[in-house]
């Protein structure tokens, strides 16, 4: 806004409902060094890591995820403010280890065989860490014996895949079968996505979910693994 | 003169072709392989799919090497061959023309290097710059008449593949996905690319729109490429609809009649050069031709039109943008 627009903030000045209001918009701005600060000062202060966590910096990706899903911003963007959580997240990760602090759950991700496309598979990543998963990336042209081996070591709660090309999409479905022919496939929750894909794609080729981007990707992956912990 | 701009003085409409890596799974190209390996290994399978295209009226065949450069070619173990590729490309569709007596364009592709550009990216300008120039000598040693840079969504890499191309003295144009809410994924609006086209010191010889995520939205995107592009001819070259799976093929969703009706649409909103991108097999093309023939330019539709004919789009432009709250500061 125009009348405060040259005017200098200081961080260290605010109080903390106006620090993390702040600092919600500074992730959205893709300002990682004001993101470390507003985490230092917040610690400092005396806040947990988990809930400087969750109030400043998940919450803050939840508009930025908000606003991308809905096509006001799009991947650089996204990209600067998944930067920003992530400098956020590298002060926040070894408290939250020693604190325990809850997971929401595991993930393991990698694009598929033959594509390198990892953009939005990255995107993802980073907005699942952010929402509270630990994530296992993979990263491109991971073959069915790759995720495989990846899933007997980490036993994550979802596994994503993903691709762009038309030529590489069918690859999942081999990497499903697999997960069928050995008997683990409902052990796990299978979010799908990339350009080419659509939902009636991801059901037909037996994921549990097509998701259109990162924002929905958390939403959906959230929703699931609440609804499996509730039934079991 | 290059010969994309002769066949454009001589015909007001050109046909260019269909898909070619999605035409090339029915043939046996495994999930996840590199459909530029068939150029070394199967170049009679590649020749048919470029002559099926020939037979059903296209004037413009883009070649196997989408995925042609060093760094996506790395994958397969390939980036040794990058030049080599790239030119049997060429050869293999220039071969796929002979003794038709047509004059029929050989579009070198060249698509994305798969890598985010700095400084979102670890890829510099000059190292893209010099990728694209690797797999644009082979295009050229091959005898493709110009390179067809194609499905961009990074204005910088645009920039770096644009500039390969001049360095190399081949002709060139350039489309972009328009596939997220009427934007590149990378946030590119039609309009921006335009002018961004039109404003380059060597201009591309047509520009325009491939891919993305069906007919429709590449019309309503081509609206605007129309709008902004001055003098230059604008390409449309969509997905015949969406994939869907049936058992173990992919089915698009796009029917040859359909195909034929986005390409009445596009003569009406002002495309110059109009073919298939995925999904859009020889029969599709046929068809397009038949439609491109009989057809007479008519008035130009909107956005409403465009869904009535060819369905919703698939991923729409942002609605009440300028609704949303202000924020609270905005640092410099």
């Amino acid at each position: 806004m125009a009348e405060t627009e040259d005017q200098e903030i200081v961080l260290s000045e605010l109080d903390d409902g106006e620090l993390v209001e702040q600092m919600q918009d500074d992730l959205y701005d893709g300002l990682k060094e004001e993101i470390e600060e507003g985490v230092t000062i917040l610690l400092g202060r005396g806040w947990a890591p988990y809930d400087v966590l969750t109030k400043s910096l998940v919450a803050g990706m939840k508009t930025v995820g908000d606003d991308f899903r809905d096509g006001i911003l799009f991947v650089p963007e996204v990209l600067m403010a998944a930067n920003a959580m992530k400098a956020g997240m590298a002060i926040l990760r070894p408290l939250l280890a020693e604190t325990g602090a809850p997971k929401i759950g595991k993930m393991v991700i990698g694009t598929v065989k033959g594509d390198i496309h990892d953009i939005g598979k990255n995107l993802v990543a980073m907005m699942m860490e952010g929402a509270g998963f630990e994530v296992i990336n993979l990263g491109i042209n991971t073959d069915a014996d790759a995720f495989l081996a990846a899933i007997d070591e980490h036993k994550p709660d979802i596994l994503g895949m993903s691709a762009l090309l038309t030529t590489t999409m069918t690859y999942m479905k081999t990497v499903i079968e697999e997960l069928k022919s050995r008997g683990i496939r409902d052990d796990l929750i299978v979010l799908v996505g990339g350009a080419p894909l659509n939902e009636e794609f991801g059901e037909a080729i037996g994921a549990d979910a097509y998701c259109r981007d990162a924002a929905v990707a958390v939403e959906t992956a959230t929703r699931l693994v609440t609804q499996r912990a509730a039934a079991t | 003169m290059n010969a994309l701009t002769t066949l454009l003085e001589r015909y007001e409409i050109l046909l260019a072709d269909g898909a070619v890596g999605t035409n090339l799974i029915p043939a046996g190209l495994a999930a996840g392989a590199a459909p530029e390996a068939w150029n070394l290994d199967r170049p009679e399978d590649v020749r048919a799919l470029h002559e099926g295209f020939v037979e059903a009226g296209a004037d413009l065949l883009v070649t196997n090497s989408f995925g042609g450069s060093g760094r996506r070619l790395h994958l397969h173990g390939l980036d040794d061959r990058v030049v080599e590729i790239n030119a049997r490309a060429a050869e293999i569709a220039r071969s796929a023309t002979a003794g038709t007596g047509r004059q029929i364009v050989i579009a070198g592709s060249v698509g994305p290097t798969g890598d985010l550009m700095a400084p979102l990216g670890p890829l510099s300008h000059e190292a893209a710059v010099a990728a694209f120039a690797e797999q644009i000598e082979g295009l050229k040693q091959g005898g493709a008449d110009l390179a067809w840079i194609e499905t961009m969504s990074a204005p910088e890499e645009i920039a770096a593949a644009a500039e390969a191309a001049v360095a190399a003295g081949m002709a060139y144009t350039v489309t972009a996905s328009f596939d997220t809410a009427g934007h590149t994924m990378m946030g590119l609006a039609p309009g921006a690319f335009a002018r961004s086209m039109r404003d380059r010191e060597v201009p591309p010889v047509a520009f325009g729109a491939n891919c993305g995520v069906g007919a429709a939205d590449l019309l309503a995107a081509a609206l605007d490429l129309v709008d902004n592009a001055g003098a230059l001819p604008v390409i449309a070259k969509a997905n015949a609809g969406i994939p869907h799976i049936h058992g173990e093929t992919v089915v698009y969703s796009g029917t040859p009649a359909l195909m034929a009706d986005y390409v009445r649409l596009a003569v009406d909103v002002g495309a110059r050069i109009i073919g298939g991108c995925c999904g859009t097999t020889a029969e599709h093309v046929r068809q397009m031709r038949s439609a491109l023939d009989a057809h007479t330019r008519g008035a130009r539709p909107d956005v409403e039109a465009i869904v009535a004919r060819l369905g919703a789009l698939v991923s729409p432009p942002a609605a009440g943008v300028a609704d949303r709250p202000a924020r609270r500061r905005r640092r410099a």
